[in-house]
């Protein structure tokens, strides 16, 4: 039950860097939100949008709409948070093979809601399922998708102006979709925040019906293996991450940085020759060609802060890093530095964190 | 069986320079690099065709000299590379990709038969959108598997494919049916070297290169700039960051105050994480 | 996998391998080469001059579409102490020729260029696979190579080793020994990038024109060695080298070494606002003719840098590196051509042809200077002495001038004495001649 994409949204007119916007487009108001509903819980990327989404449409003076879609009867809190946080709409689309996340079902129900109810904008957060949906979307209505933003706006002409990291953050750059419509977007989770809540606003509630026989669903989830029942590692998503580099010297020593991980209950990681030397595998590269990491509190030990390593940890909220050279250039963007002995500073700095836990632990089991 | 595995030559992004004055890459001896992310899809292809039979074709779109990339490909042991070149590609954005990649695709079926999987990298490190993969998805009206951590199950004959899908909080155990669309997640494998009669093999294989018209594509109004609906009106460089890391003293200092001031000056940055962290510790 | 077997097998992309690959396929021999950098060039560092005599003999056109960064029009050579340079510069205008004789190049980019020019030839070019050892037969003929690619093994009538100064595959097979600390320099060098206009403003050029400077004196802090800055399009080659067993000794390093050149006051200025690119150190054989190893046996011949093939005093390296790789490669068509086996015996003829050619004569003659050149006095006492003897004869101080040649005079002959002096002259005189 895949669609082919049909005509395009827009006239086949060169994409002009002056807006000229086709007549049949000109009907596509309001600001969307997908809200990733997952396992009862929304991403908190969805929040951080609809703050961002609010602003754009405020000074748009058009709504801002919610999109919920889920399996019958779990979406009421996402829809109740959605005005919580600042919608004036929201969609719902509640259907048994909407219980969990599949592409073509998904594709099929965003694209379907596109089309009957015309939003201006549609921002997804630059999550797999972000991702993985608004590129489908996109190409299935024939329009622009700026991907991974940091920073969205609207110009004077009242255009979506995204701003995204290009060429692993060297550049940032500003892109515009002027010509078609929806204008869509994914946002990296994190680099806005997630606006104040206020209980009991409410707002209109749409529910559209669709038509998905499980039957024409050609994928099937066979399982769901949540973390923790795995032993793979989860450093993408961990709130810390302890890592360490070729200063850590040899394969005994990395043991230092999993001790301290340890204590923290934080992912470990490290540098890229760790895994070609074999003293970690290879799901704990962190980096460009391994993972990009955006924990709360990042502490890197005998990490040089190559450019490749750089990108893939820049996002972290705070970045301790332990090197003994002054100049190495981790120092450049990490918050805070100690230039010394790596090897000497994780084992004192695991004793710290396990006294400063176990007291902080007693203290708040006395209250 | 036929596998096609989409790859991008991309500048080595640890070697980008921006121009001080005019905030433009200087892509000029910039060295390139086969998008790192395609070897694990690469890889995982070379792998099922050894043990399923069968071959796998590389395409890639860009300027001619990404003939070296599908000549790298060709070492690692892919059997087959075709380069679709033209000026007219010039200024894609993704889903102006996505439709001459597409329609590449469609021309590798008709000339080698139809792929049972084809596979495209999680992402690139100069785009970074991780649109591609999907749109030529969309486009040639497959089924797609993306973030793929693992292909637990091939089944040539059923005709089905299952596999690990890195979702939110944990892993999707995904079944489809051939064929599909996957890109693997990084980290997931690692590249063979190419044995020495790939070497050979591949220093005298040519290139299959192509232009529009070769790959049948007439409608232009949809390659390159012309067809693409983004619009990038303004490149600039990050504001650097105005100072670097506060360094904690540590002249004469013991370990363990130096340490002290570290959480001091942590908790200080971070307030909300020391009572966060006694939630998450192991019971300390 | 199927045997293959190549008439020749070329270890190493290099000038010398290239200019013996693309030889050999031009006359329609089957030849493999192998490089174990990523491209040809990735490895590669020079400063680099390009000595157009050697490339043209191969590529009589090379200048249309050769990566060419300037033609020299001018050479200046300094002998400098910590604040001076005292020096001749000789520019001329007739160097602005049809066919300039030589040129700066940038190694990365032109050895790219000479491999796609070996490949076109109809050479089979393999990057990223290195040459681990020689394979041999029975009675110790040279049959082959293995590399790090499997443990396959690819087969040859005859090996040319063009693998570059440090000859591991040379000298682990016992070819060769290992080079001496004395006979070779290490050399570091850097990339200054900065517009061309910069560039034209400093050194006083137009269009395509370059200058060279070569130093010598205080600079290496008593050890053997020049430092060198030459002008490319839009960068500045720097670099400095001393032999290994100086560094070994002084316990300086050549990143040291090369902070104090570029800081040095006269070199500073030219630098100044350049934007560093490329850090890269190498080594230079210049143990000269009697360092020369075994060039040929059966089965095998050794070509370039990996056998000694450099002329320190002129600074040539590559064009010894073409010219010998060449002319091993017309020996080698010839032996084939007439159905002659490659034996030490018929190998034998390269070594006779190299010894009519000017790459045997030039080496010859100064056979005797890497030992001259150990006389540390020549990069200490006399940069300061010829220093200050410029400046006592500059400088208008109310000082008479015979008193001025006079002091000059005396200064050299007290500082290192008459017995001193004349040997280092005679040395000097005896080792060019
Ligand atoms: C295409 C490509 C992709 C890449 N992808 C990645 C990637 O995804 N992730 C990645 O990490 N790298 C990647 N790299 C490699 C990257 O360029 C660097 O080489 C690598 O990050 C360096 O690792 P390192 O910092 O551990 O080692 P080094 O650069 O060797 O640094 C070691 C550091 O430890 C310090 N040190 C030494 N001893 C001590 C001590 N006792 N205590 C404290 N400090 C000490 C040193 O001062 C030095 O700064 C990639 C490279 C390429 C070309
Ligand atoms: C700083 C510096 C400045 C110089 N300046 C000049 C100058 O201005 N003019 C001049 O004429 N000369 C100059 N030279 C000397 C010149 O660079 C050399 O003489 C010349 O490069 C020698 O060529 P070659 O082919 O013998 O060796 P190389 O250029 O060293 O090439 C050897 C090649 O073999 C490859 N290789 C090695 N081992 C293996 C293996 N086992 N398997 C596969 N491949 C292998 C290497 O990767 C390399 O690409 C300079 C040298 C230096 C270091
Ligand atoms: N020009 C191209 N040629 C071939 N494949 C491409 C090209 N651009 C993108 N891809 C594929 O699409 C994936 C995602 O790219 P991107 O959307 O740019 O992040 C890449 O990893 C490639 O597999």
């Amino acid at each position: 039950m895949v669609e082919k994409p049909k005509a395009p949204a827009a006239g086949n007119s060169r994409a002009n860097t002056k807006k000229e916007l086709p007549e049949h487009l000109k009907a596509y108001k309001h600001i969307w939100v997908m809200l990733e509903l997952e396992r009862g819980v929304v991403h908190p990327v969805s929040w951080e949008l609809m703050g961002e989404g609010r602003k754009l449409a405020d000074k748009l003076k058009v709504d801002l709409c919610g999109v919920v879609l889920g399996a019958p009867g779990t979406t009421d809190g996402a829809v109740a948070d959605c005005f919580g946080y600042g919608g004036d709409v929201c969609y719902v689309v509640e259907h048994p093979s909407l219980s969990d996340y599949r592409n073509e079902p998904y594709t099929k129900v965003m694209t379907e809601l596109v089309n009957k109810y015309q939003p201006e904008t549609l921002l997804l957060g630059a999550t797999n399922l972000g991702r993985d949906l608004a590129g489908s979307v996109a190409t299935t209505l024939l329009t622009g998708l700026t991907a991974d933003c940091t920073e969205l706006d609207v110009d004077a002409e009242g255009s979506l102006a995204a701003t995204r990291p290009t060429f692993g953050g060297s550049l940032l750059c500003t892109i515009f979709t002027l010509n078609y419509r929806p204008q869509m977007a994914t946002m990296r989770p994190r680099v806005a925040s997630v606006p104040l809540l206020t209980p009991g606003r409410t707002g209109r509630v749409i529910r559209h019906d669709v038509s998905l026989p499980e039957e024409d669903i050609i994928t099937k989830i066979l399982a769901f293996l949540p973390d923790g029942t795995t032993n793979k590692s989860n450093l993408a998503y961990a709130d810390i991450v302890v890592s360490g580099g070729l200063g850590m010297q040899n394969a005994d020593n990395y043991q230092l940085v999993r001790d301290l991980a340890g204590v923290l209950g934080a992912e470990w990681g490290g540098s890229r020759p760790l895994v070609q030397k074999g003293w970690i595998p290879t799901d704990r590269q962190i980096g460009q060609t391994g993972k990009t990491i955006r924990p709360r509190l990042y502490i890197a030990a005998g990490i040089s802060g190559a450019i490749q390593h750089r990108v893939g940890v820049e996002g972290a909220d705070l970045i301790v890093a332990i090197n003994t050279d002054k100049n190495a250039p981790i120092f450049d963007f990490a918050h805070v530095g100690i230039v010394a002995d790596a090897t000497k500073v994780l084992p004192a700095l695991t004793e710290t964190f396990r006294k400063r836990l176990a007291l902080a632990a007693t203290r708040s089991a006395a209250e | 069986m036929h596998i096609v595995v989409c790859v991008k030559q991309v500048p080595d992004s640890g070697q980008i320079r921006v121009h001080p004055v005019t905030n433009t890459i200087m892509r000029q001896g910039v060295p390139t690099i086969i998008n790192p992310y395609d070897l694990f899809s690469l890889e995982e292809a070379l792998r099922l065709r050894d043990k399923h039979g069968g071959e796998v074709t590389v395409v890639t779109m860009g300027p001619p000299m990404a003939d070296q990339a599908l000549r790298k490909c060709l070492t690692f042991g892919a059997d087959r590379a075709v380069l679709l070149t033209d000026r007219f590609f010039a200024g894609s954005d993704t889903l102006a990709t996505s439709y001459a990649l597409g329609q590449l695709i469609e021309k590798v079926s008709a000339t080698w038969g139809a792929p049972d999987i084809i596979f495209c990298g999680k992402q690139t490190i100069d785009g970074d959108t991780a649109q591609v993969g999907p749109g030529i998805a969309k486009r040639l009206n497959l089924l797609q598997l993306t973030y793929v951590q693992k292909i637990e199950d091939f089944d040539f004959d059923k005709k089905e494919i299952t596999v690990h899908r890195r979702a939110e909080g944990g892993i999707q155990v995904l079944k489809t049916k051939l064929p599909c669309l996957v890109t693997m997640l990084e980290g997931t494998n690692e590249m063979r070297r190419g044995t020495m009669a790939d070497a050979l093999r591949a220093a005298r294989a040519g290139i299959i290169t192509w232009s529009a018209a070769d790959a049948g594509i007439t409608n232009l109004a949809l390659c390159g700039l012309k067809g693409s609906p983004t619009i990038v009106k303004k490149v600039f460089a990050p504001p650097a960051r105005a100072e670097k890391a506060f360094q904690i003293e540590v002249a004469d200092k013991s370990y363990e105050d130096i340490c002290d001031a570290l959480l001091g000056e942590v908790y200080k940055r971070q307030p909300a994480l020391e009572q966060d962290m006694v939630k998450m510790a192991p019971g300390y | 996998m199927a045997e293959e077997k190549f008439d020749v097998i070329v270890v190493g992309a290099g000038p010398s391998g290239n200019a013996c690959a693309y030889t050999l396929a031009t006359r329609g021999l089957k030849v493999l080469q192998l490089e174990r950098g990523e491209y040809p060039g990735s490895k590669n560092v020079q400063g680099a001059i390009l000595y157009s005599d050697a490339l043209e003999k191969l590529i009589p056109d090379f200048r249309e579409d050769a990566p060419l960064e300037r033609h020299i029009i001018e050479q200046r050579i300094w002998m400098m102490d910590d604040r001076s340079y005292c020096g001749a510069h000789y520019r001329s205008e007739d160097f602005n020729e049809e066919k300039p004789n030589r040129y700066t190049i940038i190694r990365a980019p032109f050895d790219k260029w000479f491999s796609k020019k070996v490949v076109a030839a109809g050479a089979l070019v393999i990057c990223e696979t290195t040459v681990t050892e020689l394979v041999r037969d029975a009675h110790d003929a040279v049959i082959g190579v293995r590399t790090d690619r499997d443990d396959s093994i690819i087969y040859a009538d005859v090996v040319v080793l063009a693998e570059g100064v440090s000859g591991l595959v040379g000298t682990r097979a016992g070819l060769r020994s290992i080079p001496k600390p004395d006979t070779v320099a290490l050399a570091v060098k850097e990339m200054h990038f900065m517009p061309s206009e910069t560039i034209a403003a400093r050194f006083n050029l137009q269009d395509d024109e370059g200058v060279v400077i070569e130093t010598a004196g205080t600079i290496t802090k008593g050890m053997t060695g020049t430092g060198f800055i030459y002008t490319n399009k839009e960068c500045l080659s720097i670099g400095i080298g001393c032999l290994i067993s100086d560094f070994t000794e002084t316990s300086q390093t050549p990143y040291g070494l090369l902070e104090a050149f570029k800081n040095h006051p006269a070199v500073k200025p030219l630098l100044a606002g350049s934007e560093v690119k490329e850090y890269a150190a190498h080594m230079i054989p210049e143990g000269g003719y009697k360092a020369i190893p075994q060039l040929f046996g059966n089965g095998w011949v050794i070509v370039g840098d990996a056998g000694q093939f450099v002329n320190a005093v002129h600074r040539e390296g590559s064009n010894l590196a073409m010219t010998t790789g060449r002319i091993a490669a017309e020996t080698i068509f010839d032996l084939k051509s007439h159905g002659q086996p490659m034996t030490a015996g018929n190998l034998s003829m390269y070594k006779a042809r190299l010894d009519d050619s000017f790459v045997m004569k030039d080496l010859k003659k100064y056979k005797n200077l890497p030992r001259t050149l150990e006389n540390k006095h020549l990069f200490t006492t006399y940069p300061r002495l010829l220093s200050n003897a410029a400046q006592t004869y500059f400088r208008v101080d109310g000082v008479d001038k015979k008193s001025k040649e006079n002091a000059i005079v005396k200064s050299f002959f007290t500082t290192r004495r008459v017995k001193g002096l004349l040997g280092d002259v005679l040395g000097m005189a005896r080792a060019w001649r």
